[in-house]
């Protein structure tokens, strides 16, 4: 569904990718972990085509996409759905308007039709219908992230999902939904999902294909298990603060100190 | 320490974005998708929002105008053909100058901030990736505003400026109302209208490509959006009145000799 062959990108003379190469197939996600600044995010804007490669291929849906004008680039996105970092939610608009943006633009469904497809969308991301008409700035982070979510899902039934941190800052409960509705919508739609996070468990949680990123270059490619095992030293030091959290979790019967009244 | 060579490549660099930018939006100024309800919003916001701003300076310029030129045509006993400077000044000049630079202060600061805020905020990027068009989704239906109603704003302005110069050439000069009124018919000729008239869509033209420019190009968060902002509204008040010269010396004699 998406593959990168050797592609190297730079902003100006500063080189970010180098050399990447991955392949995500159908209905897989991958997750691409590494360290702030080193180029996760910039892969999903090259799976967009938000920016260019300077060399290297990169297919999306069977096609070659490196030269595409922005026409054909243009008819390709509708089918991507892209969850931006902050959710870059259209903060002039309702959540109503963010989540039936796509069908608007892109179809001639009457207004009646698009908000029976928006008021679904929102009973399938868990939210109420009542925030139709509310603005996203009065939402928390994570309504407003499951509400880019549902902006992304509800473009015409999009075959690729792009996450850029979905899980970033959020707090434990809203973390889990966002995990769940992630890996609902593999398992009930079927789509190929790329993950950027720097959380290790929620990745976890959510797909068996990882990438590693440093420096530009993709170190690692392979399961969880090859993960957890990797040699590399770097890999070792990205996962250790994790890894040493589930250490220090309390095994039963050892459940912390009983306190006398 | 910026030297005055990088100052000059970064000006060099930017009137290049500027121009590739124009021809960019010039290409989708008649295409589709054809926003128009975004554009009957902005041309509200535009338009309405800023009568109040463009009545107000029109009124006191007028005036103050007025009083001036008064004791001056009074010294050679000419006060009566105040009303024929007045056209002259404010049909001219002042009331497109004045309205485009009204115009650059309110609404090329409203529309580079906002832009440029969705670019800091992904949103700009949001709209690609959903397959929108950035530029033909914000500014063109902004482009098409400024367009429409700067000459509307202009020719309001230019009536208030004129009654505000009736106001003191009867209340305060003791002109007689048929006098001033009968030179400011006399001078209103088609000429100094098609003059008039000629700047307000040239002052459109600068205010929409600059005021969109800058915010597209926004980089650095709120700090760039502010930075942006300035630039913008410094731009166009510069552009705008280096282009009113150039049109008053080079255009106006060619006009003058056709109508």
């Amino acid at each position: 569904m998406i593959r990168f062959e050797h592609v190297n990108f730079a902003y100006g003379d500063e080189p970010v990718l180098r050399d990447v190469s991955f392949t995500v197939a159908p209905g897989e996600t991958l997750v691409i972990l590494g360290i702030s600044g080193s180029g996760k995010s910039t892969i999903l804007k090259l799976t967009a085509g938000l920016v260019r490669p300077q060399s290297g291929h990169i297919w999306v849906k069977g096609a070659d996409m490196t030269d595409a004008p922005e026409s054909v680039w243009r008819q390709v996105r509708p089918q991507i759905g892209y969850v931006f970092q902050e959710g870059a939610l259209f903060d002039s608009m309702t959540v109503g308007e963010n989540i039936g943006y796509t069908l608007l633009e892109h179809t001639d469904q009457s207004l009646d039709e698009i908000e029976v497809a928006v008021r679904e969308t929102l009973r399938f991301l868990n939210l109420s219908e009542d925030l139709i008409d509310v603005l996203p700035d009065s939402l928390s982070g994570g309504m407003q992230r499951r509400v880019a979510i549902g902006r992304a899902v509800a473009a015409i039934d999009p075959l690729i999902m792009l996450y850029d941190e979905p899980t970033t800052g959020l707090d434990p409960i809203s973390t889990k939904a966002i995990t769940e509705m992630i890996t609902k919508l593999q398992t009930v739609k079927g789509v190929s999902s790329v993950v950027v996070t720097h959380q290790i468990a929620d990745a976890f949680e959510i797909t068996d294909h990882f990438i590693v990123l440093h420096e530009g270059v993709v170190s690692f490619d392979g399961s969880g298990v090859e993960l957890i095992g990797a040699p590399e030293a770097h890999v070792q030091e990205f996962l250790r603060p994790f890894l040493e959290s589930v250490a220090a979790l309390p095994t039963p019967g050892k459940q912390g100190r009983q306190h006398s009244v | 320490m910026m030297t005055l060579l990088n100052i000059l490549k970064r000006f060099a660099g930017d009137l290049q974005g500027l121009v590739f930018y124009s021809g960019s939006l010039a290409k989708r100024l008649f295409g589709r998708p054809f926003y128009l309800a975004e554009t009957l919003d902005q041309m509200y916001f535009l338009g309405v929002g800023s009568l109040f701003l463009v009545v107000l300076t029109g009124m006191f310029a007028g005036q103050g105008m007025a009083l001036q030129f008064s004791i001056e045509l009074a010294d050679f006993g000419s006060k009566n053909y105040l009303g024929r400077v007045m056209v002259i000044a404010i049909v001219r000049e002042l009331g497109p100058v004045l309205t485009g630079l009204m115009v650059a202060a309110r609404v090329a600061a409203g529309i580079t901030a906002e832009i440029g805020s969705m670019k800091s905020s992904e949103q700009i990027d949001a709209l690609v990736a959903f397959g929108v068009d950035p530029i033909r989704k914000l500014a063109v239906p902004r482009f098409w505003a400024i367009f429409i109603m700067m000459p509307v704003l202009t020719i309001i302005c230019d009536f208030v400026g004129i009654v505000g110069g009736y106001i003191i050439a009867v209340y305060v000069a003791h002109i007689s109302s048929t006098a001033y009124w009968t030179n400011v018919i006399f001078k209103l000729s088609l000429g100094n209208i098609i003059v008039g008239l000629s700047k307000p869509f040239l002052f459109a033209l600068i205010i929409a490509t600059i005021s969109t420019y800058m915010g597209f190009k926004t980089r650095g968060g709120t700090r760039g959006v502010g930075r942006s902002t300035t630039d913008s509204v410094v731009a166009c008040s510069i552009t705008i009145l280096f282009v009113n010269f150039m049109f008053t010396r080079l255009i106006v004699p060619m006009l003058n000799g056709l109508i």
